[in-house]
This record gives C-alpha cells, structure tokens and sequence, in this order.
C-alpha cells in the first residue's frame, strides 16, 4: 500500500507535505517525492488534498495488488474518486461529504 | 549536526494533536483564558486516528438508554475487566460530544424525527471522512491555542512525581525544544508497529491502527515511573483480508455472516461480541478451517454501491481492491483475519491508570484516549470525552506559577542526540523488524495464533533486551531518522512491558484479545480503594 507521484502533474503546492500524518512526503527540486514509500499508511489523506490530481493510491503487489491506481478530485463538497485499472480502463465513484453513510 | 536548543512556558501543554488532544484543547479554551499549546509531532490537520476519515460514531447512548446501560455492555464485552467509574464518566459525556461535533460542522445522518439515526443503540451513522479537518479548524480559531506540528515530544520533565514539562525535538530542523507547562495532558494514542504486521514486506504500514502511532506516551510514562493497567489486553482487529478495512460495516450494515472455507456460518458457535467474532475467527483457522470470509455474494447492486462508497470514507483501500480486481461484495465474499496485536485504551482497558478525573499516576499528568486505561470502548465520542474530562480537570489542578526543575538535563540530552546524529547512518529497519518477529513469535503475535507461554516470554524479554542495547548504537542522518530511533526504542520499551503484563496474567478470560488477568498471583499490583471492584476485577 502507497502512493505515487507524478512528477509532471506536480505543481509543488506543498499541500500533501502538510497532511501526512507519517510526515513522509518531502519537497525536492519543487516537486513533492515521497523517499519512503513503504512508510506509507495508505490513508489518502495526501491525494484528497492534492488539487493536481498528482498522486495515486495503488495496493502493493505483496497485498494482492493487481496495479490499479486511485486518484480523487474534490469539487466543493463532492470527492469524485477515480480507480484506472492496469488495463487502462476507469471507473468514478462520486461521494458527497454532506451525505451520510448509510451503513 | 548540532542542535538548537529552543525554551518555551505555556499553561497547559497538550501532547500530540489528535482526537482527544484537539477537544481537549477546545474545551480548555471555553472554561479559562489560559494559554494553550498543543504539540504535534504530524499535522493535526489529518494526524493520528482520524486521518483516512472515520464509519460512524462507535459510543453513543440512543433512545430509551442510560450511560449506565453503555456501562453494563462495555463490562459484558470485556468480561468484566474494566473500570466501570472511568466507563460511567466517559458515557454520560457521549451525547454531549457528538452534538458538538454536528455544531462543528460533521455531518450525522438524522430520521423523519430529527432524531439521530442509529445503528444498533450505540452507534450514529455519519459522514466521517473530514472529522479531523473539522476539529482542526475550530482549533484554528481560537486565539488562546498554539501549536507546534512536526514537533515529536520524547521525555518528561518530572521533580517528585510532579511533572513539569517535556522535551521534544522538530521532525525537520535540527531544534531541541524545553517546555515548560502548569499542567500536561497526553494525547499521543495508542501503539501499533509492536507485532510483526500482517504484510512484513513493502506494505508494512498498511495496518489498521496508525503506524505512527508508536506508544510514545506509553513509554515515556513507563520512564518517569507512572502505573500502567492491562496492558495484556491487546487488541486484535478483525479485519477484510490485505486491505485491513474495518469489516463492522459488512456484517452490521449488510448483514454479512462469518463463514468458514466450508461455507459454514461459524459465528453462531462463537458468539458476535467484537471479541468473540475475532476468537472465533482465530479458531477456525487454527483448525484447518479457514479461510474465512464474511458471506456478501448475493447482496444487490444498490448495496454494493453504497458499500463501495462507505468504504470510501473510511478505508478507500478497500474500495479500490474492489474495483481494481472486477469483483465487488455481491459477486465475491470478503475474505476476513485477525490482525497483528495492537495496543490501545480506546478499544481495550490498556494504558495508563488514571483516576476519574483522568489524572494519572504523576501529578499535574493528564490521559485522555487511547493512551488511557481502564475505559475500553471509548472510540470517537470517549476520546472527545476523557479530553473534556481532562481539561477540565488541568484548570482546577493549574497553580500560578510554572515550576522550574532542579537541574536541567538539556545539554546531557543534547549530547546523547547529537551523538546519533554525527555516526554514519545505520537505520532502524533490521532492528525493528527483528522486534516484531521476537514478538510475534515468542510473546504471541499472529504465528501463534496469539499463543505464549511463561517460557516464551522470558526468551522475548530476553531478546528485546538486547535490542535495546543495540538501538544505542543507531545514527541518523536527518531530524526524522532521530525520530524513528526514539520511534523504535519507545517500542522497545513498551514491548517489555506488554511482555511482564502477559507474564503476570494468570487466568484467560477474554479469548478475544487473548488477555487478561484475575487479582494478582505472585506479581506486584497496587491495590486502590477507589477502583476496587472485589472478586470481579482490580486495576
Ligand atoms: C483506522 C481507524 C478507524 C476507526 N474508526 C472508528 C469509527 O468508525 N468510529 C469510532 O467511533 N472510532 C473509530 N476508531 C477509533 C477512534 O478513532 C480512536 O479511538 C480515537 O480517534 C483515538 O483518539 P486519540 O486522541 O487517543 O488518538 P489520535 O487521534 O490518534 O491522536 C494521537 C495524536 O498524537 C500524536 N503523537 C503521537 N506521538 C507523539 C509524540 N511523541 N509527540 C507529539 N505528538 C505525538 C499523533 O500524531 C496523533 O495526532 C478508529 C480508529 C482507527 C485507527
Ligand atoms: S496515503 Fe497517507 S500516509 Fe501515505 S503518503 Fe499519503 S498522507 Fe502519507
Ligand atoms: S499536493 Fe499535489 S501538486 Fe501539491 S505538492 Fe503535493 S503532489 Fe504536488
């Protein structure tokens, strides 16, 4: 379980080094890297935060990771979250944080 | 590298800026106009328990119940191995708690009577993905409150039982930080990382509890000489398969049984308390009748979707394995196990002894949450509870003046830091992970199926010890690796004490969270007149 950034999407906002609580995401060369990824707690804190859609979620192959990757975009209070699979094909599923849950 | 030494006084000092911590601090600010400092050693943004968002309000008291009711079931569940003074104080604040956190901005799902809607009569169902977001807002706001984030407090200051403040150091600068306080509240949560985890490899940290969690205030409590309670009543988790996701949501909200690799539905032999779903779980594996799974096949496509979001919230690993794999809860059952051992007083009885007015052992130390023992069950609302009790508590405690020790140990610290900073860099990994598996397999880890015996136990302490004497000879070559040093040896330490606690058990009761103990056999337990509940049970 960790996260990738996509250095390209970057933009070095420096909003995903605030919300680690492992204090795992650093800047370098104005772009946020993670040295440690397999420090990572896999909670999502970071790609909720990033406003570039930079970072990916992905289960690590030694959990049964089959190489998706799952980023978010928030949109006021909606969170459209986003599985691409390894096959490149996508699914969103959209929650709304002023809905509960029903279970 | 050299350290910077840094000196600052606040009122009240609050260790780490998590759940308990951050409502602490609020409820301070509403009943005095003292200063606040809160030091943390992440964000409190998403710090601690509450970063990946959290299912529902687990503590609640619901229509037609009293505290005293929550009191009773807690006792049950724990077989009788609680503090039923700590257990009615933190029930009768849930209610409170929870409606200031709907003022605060959480959204809780209400029925046609504006009512909460519950599930069960204990919990509220909510949208808990921003509850630490929220909190951490309304600490913002007020103007009596500092704090100090990436900010990690190793040591207590202590004159006569008295403690006067702490040492910390910053996570990312090379500062050595002196505080000093009128009154310490500690909030660092519970411990996770003790056991071998259930991926060893890349994925190590994908654990239930925060693996930045690490005991801190555990072990710099055992350090200073403050009583620690039941700390053998571990907490094992039972968990969806890898993604380690609560599984409560399957088998409340669906209505999922526990079924075994032969499709039998297993959980009516055990019993659903938490921690009999979980011994039964253990024991179906252990008789070569696992895997096992939580029956969702045939659940419909609208339960699946609010399924794939509710994980959303909370656990969005979860949601992306579903996806990821093309077989979701209503095409493929969800395959469960029992986590590694996890210590923490907001599921369990561990941590510290404190009184009802959540003071420990050391005077002017306050517990709140899952660093504090005795209260199991406390979860969201018992830890915003046990903060309030807290704070409150800290004002009428607060003299004048801040006391100062009598000699400061800084500059032997310093040097002790520094010295680990100047070597050649040799991490911390092959020697924690050689703790986890001295753990796991002598002081009953996942291995053994949580199993030890007097014998294992004394190889474990044994080993761990040696660790410890090793750990001294670590460096590190920045800010954050020191940390993980003080991370590994607060680990270390607390091990040793998990470890005496097991060996001084000497009945199993709760074969859940494979513990407990009944008075005391040949080992040395204080015996308090408050909290003596004869022939039942004694903290
Ligand atoms: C994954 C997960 C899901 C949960 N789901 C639910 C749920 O759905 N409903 C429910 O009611 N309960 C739930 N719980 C339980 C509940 O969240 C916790 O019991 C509660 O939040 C604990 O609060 P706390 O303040 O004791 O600890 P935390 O909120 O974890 O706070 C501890 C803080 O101390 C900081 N800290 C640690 N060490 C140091 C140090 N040395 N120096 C400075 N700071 C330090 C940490 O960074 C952290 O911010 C869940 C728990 C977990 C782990
Ligand atoms: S998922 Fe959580 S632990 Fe992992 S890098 Fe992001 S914020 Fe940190
Ligand atoms: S939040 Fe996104 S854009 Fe900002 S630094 Fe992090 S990865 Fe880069």
């Amino acid at each position: 379980m960790s996260i990738e950034i996509r250095q390209n999407l970057c933009i070095g906002c420096g909003r995903c080094i605030t919300v680690c609580p492992g204090s795992l995401i650093k800047l370098k060369n104005k772009t946020a890297t993670i040295p440690k990824p397999e420090r990572c707690w896999g909670c999502a804190s970071c790609i909720k935060e990033c406003t570039a859609e930079a970072i990916a979620l992905f289960l690590g192959e030694d959990m049964g990771g089959l190489g998706g990757k799952m980023t978010v975009r928030r949109e006021n209070s909606l969170l459209h979250w986003t599985v691409t699979k390894a096959n490149g094909t996508a699914q969103t599923i959209t929650v709304n944080s002023l809905d509960s849950n029903k279970y | 590298m050299g350290l910077d030494i840094r000196h600052i006084d606040t009122d009240f000092l609050i260790i780490g800026g998590g759940t308990a911590g951050c409502y602490a601090a609020l409820t301070f600010c509403e009943h005095s106009d003292a200063h606040v400092l809160i030091v943390e050693k992440a964000n409190i943004r998403r710090s601690g328990c509450l970063a990946a968002g959290v299912n529902a309000l687990n503590a609640y008291i619901g229509p037609g119940k009293t505290p005293q009711d929550y009191v009773d079931y807690a006792r049950r569940d724990a077989e009788n191995i609680v503090r039923g003074d700590l257990l009615l104080t933190m029930a009768e604040g849930l209610n409170s708690v929870a409606e200031k956190l709907e003022n605060l901005g959480l959204t809780i799902l209400k029925d046609n009577n504006g009512q909460y809607a519950t599930r069960g009569w204990r919990n509220i169902k909510i949208n808990g993905e921003n509850i630490k977001p929220i909190l951490a807002d309304a600490v913002k706001k007020q103007e009596h409150i500092s704090v100090l984030n990436r900010v990690n407090v190793f040591e207590y200051i202590i004159k006569e039982n008295q403690i006067l403040g702490v040492y910390a150091v910053s996570v990312e600068e090379p500062i050595l930080y002196t505080i000093l306080a009128k009154a310490v509240l500690c909030t660092t949560g519970g411990a996770a990382g003790l056991y071998k985890p259930n991926h060893p490899g890349f994925s190590r940290h994908k654990m239930w509890y925060p693996p930045f969690n690490t005991g801190a205030g555990l072990a710099m409590g055992i350090r200073a000489g403050a009583e620690m309670t039941t700390l053998e009543m571990r907490f094992v988790a039972l968990r969806c398969k890898d993604t380690i996701a609560p599984t409560g949501t399957l088998a409340q909200g669906v209505g999922a049984k526990q079924i075994n690799a032969l499709g039998e539905v297993y959980e009516d032999k055990y019993g659903i308390t938490t921690s009999q779903r979980v011994y039964g779980t253990v024991a179906e594996n252990r008789e070569k009748r696992g895997p096992c799974a939580l029956r969702t096949v045939g659940i419909t496509k609208e339960q699946e979707d609010d399924l794939f979001k509710a994980y959303l919230n909370m656990a969005p690993s979860q949601t992306l394995r579903w996806i990821e794999s093309g077989k979701g809860p209503s095409v493929q059952n969800v395959e469960i196990e029992g986590t590694a051992p996890y210590i923490t007083g907001g599921h369990t009885a561990s941590g510290y002894w404190v009184n009802t007015n959540r003071e420990t052992t050391i005077r002017g130390l306050f517990a709140a949450g899952d660093v504090a023992g005795g209260c199991p069950q406390k979860y969201v609302t018992g830890a915003l509870v046990e903060g309030e009790i807290a704070a409150k508590a800290a004002i009428s405690y607060m003299s004048s003046e801040i006391s100062h020790p009598n000699e400061d140990k800084i500059e032997v610290i310093k040097q002790k830091l520094e010295g680990y900073l100047s070597r050649t860099e040799n991490s911390c990994d092959a020697l924690e992970e050689a703790m986890q598996t001295i753990m796991d397999e002598h002081a009953g880890g996942m291995s053994t199926y949580y199993n030890f015996t007097e014998e294992s136990l004394k190889i474990a302490d044994e080993k761990i010890l040696e660790l410890g004497k090793q750990s001294e000879q670590l460096s590190a070559s920045s800010m954050q690796e020191l940390v993980y040093i003080m991370e590994l040896q607060e680990r270390l330490l607390l091990c040793r004490s998990v470890i005496a606690h097991l060996a001084a058990q000497k009945e199993t009761r709760l074969q859940g969270y494979i513990n407990s103990k009944l008075k005391d056999g040949n080992i040395n337990i204080i015996r308090r007149q408050l909290v003596r509940e004869v022939e039942i049970y004694e903290h």
